[in-house]
């Protein structure tokens, strides 16, 4: 209806719509801690929280990456290889540079795994934009690369990091600062730096902008290509934060590492209240589906009336649900 | 005019030719419709008589849609009755409609691309023939239910590969194919042009004709004079009364309509020497679209670009955008620009509405503030924080200076009307601070209140000293408003009027026939 009063004053409030999509990752984890916490006291215990948190950090990671992926309009389905990859790259870089630079190959390796990692994200977002070709194909094709190199490069074994490293890098998996575990210090920090940068930046609201409407952004002088460009590559640089994190797990790379993480990913951004189409992201919904995912996962292990070689498909029920709720909540 | 269209009879009515008496074939008695607390329609009754065209007029959001709407069964009154052929019935779904011989034939062209023709007439009611589809008594229906039409497609043919008149004329077939009684056109030439107008109201005055009863929705209020025998006007979802169209004229429709007497539409001719040559372009082609575009714009002029739809008009403006691939040189105040970036042209200078103001200019779904700056982020935020604050107060200041009225600053863009919509998309490419306004379609699903605003916003900014553009597929318009005017033709320009020359006839000349005199040519002045 066109006929809106003009003369009364303009009312200021509700300038801050908040929808499900907002609140509502946050309320099914907190849904989901009370739910844990009937079925098996323990589960609510510091000790078991901060493992499940630390361990939701990758998947949380990435999918903070991912986010600005999703919200441009994108896809990647290569970040678990591309995880392996650098995880691979990093170790092979650090163990050759051990020898004669000592604990300093340790810093140099990270950022090594940075520069790779932003470059890898780079290359798929130009064959995505310049290239023009589907993401989700482009990134099956990259997905198929990156997992092919990093069997190639552990020969179909494992690399493993040297001795002499091995201890001074633990911490950055298994220390924590104040008593909060170190990867889920990196997660607040990466999801902070995003936060701002898809909510302060005006980098933020292109990337909605291309993603709700590729033509107005177009006809609005925003580049598709560059914005499109630059949320690859960020996502390439989350994942080689998240595996930097990774490598003092296990302490090794294998053709196994990351594999299927792509899914988690994307279950977890898109159960955070992004869309999948594309638009508005939402950073701290993704760290919170993240979370729920890990949480569902533990869950499943402390109680006995599910069997825990179930969990996928409880995921899979989640993201369904959580999808479900988009669409009839508009 | 013979009968090739057939009627379907009910049984007990006298023979055709025995001329019966009109009767009211559909009746409407106090039809509300209320969406949760808001009223859009209230208390509407109104009789179609058999062999009686009646127009339904209104501006935008008074009513006719979802009158319509409720008519044909897509949406439940909230009260009153609905009488069909003497018979009281209700709706819950198109199909009941459709049973009970109201048939609609919508604005939007709603055909399956992919599918052929003769598909897409029987898409969901297939014949069939030993529990298989009988494609060639589709076929065989189809050409014949075509060629009633005029229309001479295939019944083979791509529905995509043909043109957009024979898609409606399709999609009007395919109502046609049940029983009616009833049939309701919702604008329908809206997409059409010239001789396919002419083509649609003679199918229509043969519906007539032939005793059908014919709801006939359109904001043309010339086509309303020339088709119908009785005009409804709905004004804010009610009825303000029903007239004879005998003694009707488009201003007395326009003043029933709006409710009050129009100021003169368009503002006052302005008698000014244009300024200097702002704009130039050379030998610009979008290949695909035009060809050898040549023209100059001045400071504090209103050029207009008349044509066909499809003749390249918008197509020339998003290729000197660098939307579009194209070619040729283009100078702003002296200065080239490179059509391949439209970041480039908007910062020499240049800013293009778009005739797609939901598809291409806003983002329905985000606030009015992201939207308005969402051109020129950089001015607004320079270093690397959003300035919000800034924002906002642009908004205030945006919402102040082109009228926008809305309820509160938090709506989101979809939610503003039309008009408001349009007049934002305005504010919003004026952010960008432009020499030159190309203002495509300014009017298009535009009520009449807002219409005169936005020419009104039109000659302030020629009166500030800028360019102004204007492409517009409404001739009317276009001398209402145009100190000179372009005519393009299948991607050339044909010809150029001006002063006394700005007529219908001469534009609607250069813009369909092959004529093009010496001295019309060009436009290069």
């Amino acid at each position: 209806m066109s006929a809106v009063v003009g003369s009364t004053p303009l009312r200021q409030e509700r300038e801050w719509n908040i929808g499900w999509a907002d609140v509502g990752p946050f309320l099914a984890l907190l849904a989901l801690l009370l739910i844990g916490f009937v079925i098996n006291p323990d589960f609510l215990s510091a000790t078991n929280l901060g493992n499940v948190i630390t361990r939701s950090a990758f998947i949380a990671i990435i999918a903070v990456g991912a986010t600005f992926v999703i919200s441009s309009g994108g896809l990647d389905l290569s970040v678990g290889s591309m995880a392996a990859f650098i995880t691979g790259i990093t170790i092979m870089f650090m163990n050759s540079m051990a020898p004669e630079w000592g604990l300093a190959a340790i810093p140099a390796g990270m950022v090594v795994a940075i520069v790779v990692g932003t470059a890898c994200g780079l290359m798929n977002g130009l064959i995505v934009t310049v290239g023009k070709i589907e993401p989700f194909i482009a990134t099956l094709g990259t997905m198929g690369i990156f997992r092919a190199l990093i069997t190639y490069m552990s020969d179909g074994g494992t690399i493993p990091i040297d001795r002499s490293l091995r201890e001074a890098y633990r911490p950055v998996y298994f220390g924590t600062v104040a008593g909060v575990p170190l990867p889920i210090l990196i997660s607040i920090a990466v999801a902070a730096v995003a936060s701002f940068a898809l909510y302060k930046m005006k980098y933020g609201r292109k990337c909605a902008a291309v993603g709700a409407n590729e033509d107005v952004a177009r006809y609005s002088g925003i580049s598709i290509i560059k914005t499109r460009t630059i949320a690859y590559a960020i996502q390439g640089a989350c994942v080689a934060i998240a595996a930097i994190c990774y490598v003092p797990r296990l302490g090794a790379a294998t053709p196994t590492t990351g594999v299927l993480w792509e899914l988690q990913v994307i279950t977890a951004v898109v159960i955070g209240g992004t869309a999948l189409r594309g638009g508005k992201g939402h950073v701290w919904g993704t760290v919170a589906g993240a979370v729920i995912l890990e949480l569902i996962a533990n869950l499943m292990v402390l109680s006995d009336f599910v069997s825990e070689y179930l969990v996928a498909g409880v995921q899979g029920v989640i993201i369904i649900i959580a999808m479900l709720i988009q669409r009839f909540s508009k | 005019m013979s009968a090739v269209l057939s009627f379907p009879r009910e049984r007990g009515e006298p023979a055709n030719g025995d001329r019966q008496e009109p009767w009211p074939v559909l009746r409407a008695e106090e039809m509300s419709k209320d969406y949760g607390p808001v009223t859009v329609l209230s208390d509407v009754s109104l009789d179609v008589l058999s062999g009686e065209i009646h127009a339904v007029i209104g501006e935008n959001g008074a009513g006719k849609s979802t009158f319509m709407r409720l008519l044909s069964g897509y949406a439940e009154p909230t009260a009153g009755t609905l009488t069909v052929a003497g018979q009281q019935v209700s709706f819950s779904k198109p199909e009941h409609a459709q049973q009970a011989g109201i048939v609609l034939v919508h604005q939007e062209i709603l055909l399956a691309d992919g599918l052929t023709v003769a598909e897409n007439l029987f898409l969901g009611r297939e014949l069939m023939r030993n529990g298989m589809v009988d494609d060639r008594a589709m076929r065989r229906l189809a050409t014949e239910k075509l060629t009633e039409l005029g229309c001479k497609v295939s019944p083979n043919a791509l529905v995509r590969n043909i043109a957009l008149a024979d898609r409606q004329l399709v999609q009007i077939a395919r109502a046609l194919l049940d029983d009616y009684k009833v049939v309701i056109f919702d604008e329908p030439t809206a997409v059409l042009t010239g001789d396919e107008v002419e083509r649609l109201l003679g199918i229509i005055l043969q519906l007539k004709e032939q005793g059908a009863a014919v709801l006939y929705i359109s904001h043309r209020l010339d086509e309303v004079q020339r088709l119908a025998d009785k005009v409804s006007v709905l004004r804010d979802g009610r009825l303000v009364g029903t007239y004879p169209a005998a003694g009707l004229t488009q201003m007395d429709m326009a003043r029933l309509m709006v409710g009050r007497d129009l100021a003169a539409l368009y503002p006052e001719k302005r008698n000014t020497v244009p300024g200097e040559v702002s704009l130039k372009v050379n030998g610009l082609s979008v290949p695909g679209y035009a060809k050898d575009i040549s023209f100059t714009a001045a400071k504090g002029e209103i050029l207009g670009f008349a044509g066909m739809i499809g003749a390249g008009r918008t197509e020339v403006f998003e290729g000197i955008m660098g939307l579009r691939a194209a070619n040729g040189s283009v100078t702003l105040n002296g200065k080239p620009i490179d059509i391949r970036s439209p970041r480039a042209a908007m910062d020499a200078g240049i800013g293009y509405l778009t005739e797609d103001r939901k598809g291409k200019g806003l983002l329905l779904q985000e606030r009015l503030a992201p939207n308005l700056t969402l051109s020129s982020l950089a001015r607004f935020h320079p270093g690397l924080m959003m300035r919000r604050g800034r924002e906002k107060a642009a908004l205030l200041d945006a919402v102040d200076e082109y009228d926008i009225r809305l309820k509160t600053l938090g709506v989101k863009a979809g939610q503003l009307s039309g008009g408001n919509q349009q007049k934002l998309l305005l504010a919003k490419v004026l952010m960008t601070t432009p020499s030159l306004v190309v203002i495509d379609e300014p009017t298009r699903g535009i009520d009449i209140a807002n219409k005169a605003q936005i020419y009104a916003f039109i000659h302030r900014l020629v009166g500030e000293g800028k360019t102004c553009i204007v492409i517009s597929s409404e001739m009317q318009e276009l001398i209402g408003i145009c100190d000179r005017i372009l005519v393009m033709r299948e991607g050339r320009i044909t010809g150029e009027v001006m002063g006394d020359k700005m007529t219908e006839h001469e534009i609607a000349l250069l813009a369909t026939s092959d004529v093009t005199t010496t001295d019309r040519q060009g436009g290069t002045t």
